[in-house]
């Protein structure tokens, strides 16, 4: 299993500096696929749709999940409730790439998060701060997210969880080894990965943004603030010119620290999807899980 | 001190950098642009995604460049992704990239991650110890020209192949804890 594991994290790895963009049909993944994207999230809805509709938000259906898979080359993930087991065994058995564990579905369990390591395939997790990242590392996440807030179009709360983790991971390497056991007792986290990250000031596994992301800016301020690559919800099928705006977003990630080449992508993009102020989402999905 | 480009589109670039900082007498860095593939002594196309950092090279248009320098004799190294960068054809049949190297190269030869693997080889012009082979997602070498040096297989397919200036493996040696196949690609960037 240590094998497996090592292997998922490699993968998760390979995805660095790229962008993993929302689809709920083979004809938007190809679309993603030719714009750039590393890797493809198949769900039945993008998250500003199950906001708007409501109800019980589950797993796509498999046919939909198969037709992605042939449809392209790249990785494909899917989603699965927060703590159900079997729709993660049906990902699994679909042979998909990577599994998300997600807090935009509807959790299944409001006590126990999955334990991954029984799995073969990878799964990344969203987290909201740095004891919330190691937890869900210690039962065998494979890449982190931050949870943001997804269907909003509005990026403050991803930043709010990057710059929440940064600010954790600093107070870590800064500690003397005596206050590591207490800090890990405050975060509720294991005391072996508040240690790698004293020493290292990195999680583990690799940390992508997610969550309100919704223009080639707003990805490139999120890999300014340290994360490792952007997921892109409905930011990208819900605006007006989805092939030029997934395209955009793509060269805005590689080339974030270079504002002319955001200003070039950003250029005529046409509307983005409307956003909604956080004060005013009736269902916050970041407070799903623990 | 030799400068030794990490191609920086997407993809495992900081785990390259690593393994070269490693190694005496070399300065890594990242490569973006045109004038930095002009500066590098040699490169290496990490792994990643090669569809993404084949659309990449063209709409930056560092493609044309970066291909010369390749076709003039720059030392590349592509891992994985890179292999697919560098492949004169692919299977299935799909768009090829740099089309330098004279290799037939099948994509996701061995599935999705589930068939990822991690196994161990004895190449002799790599490194007198057995080295850890890392394959994620990974594609393998299914037909080389004539002046193709084969210097891996696994399972009879083949993992790892030098043409002149070229050198192409399926595997993600920066993700292992050894920097064997990175000597070797500084020598070969000595040797050349």
């Amino acid at each position: 299993m240590e094998n497996r594991l090592k292997l998922n994290k490699n993968l998760a790895q390979m995805f660095k500096g790229g962008v993993i963009m929302d689809v709920v049909n083979a004809k938007e993944a190809e679309i993603a696929e030719e714009a750039g994207a590393i890797a493809v999230m198949a769900l039945e809805r993008v998250p500003s749709d199950i906001r708007r509709d409501g109800g019980v938000a589950r797993m796509s259906d498999p046919k939909m999940i198969k037709e992605i898979l042939a449809a392209v080359s790249i990785p494909v993930m899917a989603k699965v409730r927060i703590g159900h087991i079997v729709e993660a065994q049906v990902i699994q058995a679909l042979g998909v790439d990577f599994i998300d564990e997600s807090e935009v579905l509807t959790p299944a369990d409001e006590m126990y998060h999955i334990e991954k390591r029984q799995f073969d395939i990878p799964f990344v997790c969203g987290a909201k701060n740095l004891g919330e990242a190691l937890r869900r590392i210690a039962e065998g996440a494979s890449m982190m997210r931050t949870k943001g807030e997804a269907g909003t179009g509005n990026v403050v709360e991803a930043v709010r969880h990057m710059r929440t983790i940064n600010s954790e991971m600093r107070k870590l390497q800064s500690a003397p080894k005596e206050e590591l056991m207490t800090y890990a007792k405050e975060m509720m986290a294991p005391f072996d990965l508040v240690e790698y990250v004293a020493e290292h000031g990195k999680l583990p596994v690799v940390n992508f943004a997610a969550g309100g992301i919704a223009t080639p800016a707003d990805a490139a301020l999120m890999m300014q603030l340290g994360c490792d690559g952007v997921f892109v919800g409905s930011g990208i099928f819900k605006s007006d010119n989805p092939a030029k705006r997934a395209k955009a977003i793509v060269k805005a990630v590689t080339f974030h620290n270079d504002p002319k080449v955001i200003a070039e992508v950003s250029e005529g993009l046409g509307e983005a999807m409307p956003g909604i102020e956080i004060s005013k989402v009736e269902t916050e999905f970041a407070k799903r899980g623990w | 001190m030799l400068k030794v480009g990490v191609l920086a589109l997407q993809g495992s670039v900081s785990e390259h950098i690593d393994m070269l900082n490693r190694i005496e007498n070399v300065c890594p860095v990242e490569v973006k642009t045109s004038e930095q593939i002009n500066e590098v002594d040699a490169l290496i196309l990490p792994g990643g995604e090669s569809t993404t950092i084949g659309k990449l090279l063209v709409d930056f248009s560092l493609h044309d460049l970066l291909k010369k320098r390749i076709i003039n004799g720059m030392p590349v190294w592509g891992t994985c992704a890179g292999m697919i960068l560098l492949a004169k054809k692919l299977l299935p049949e799909a768009h090829t990239h740099l089309e330098v190297m004279d290799i037939c190269v099948k994509r996701n030869a061995y599935g999705s991650q589930a068939c990822s693997f991690e196994t161990a080889a004895f190449i002799p012009s790599i490194s007198p110890k057995p080295i850890s082979l890392a394959f994620i997602r990974a594609p393998y070498i299914e037909s080389v020209g004539k002046q193709v040096e084969i210097l891996c297989t696994v399972d009879n397919n083949i993992v790892a192949a030098r043409e002149n200036n070229m050198l192409a493996t399926s595997f993600h040696p920066e993700v292992t804890d050894d920097e064997s196949v990175h000597r070797y690609f500084v020598r070969m960037i000595e040797q050349l």
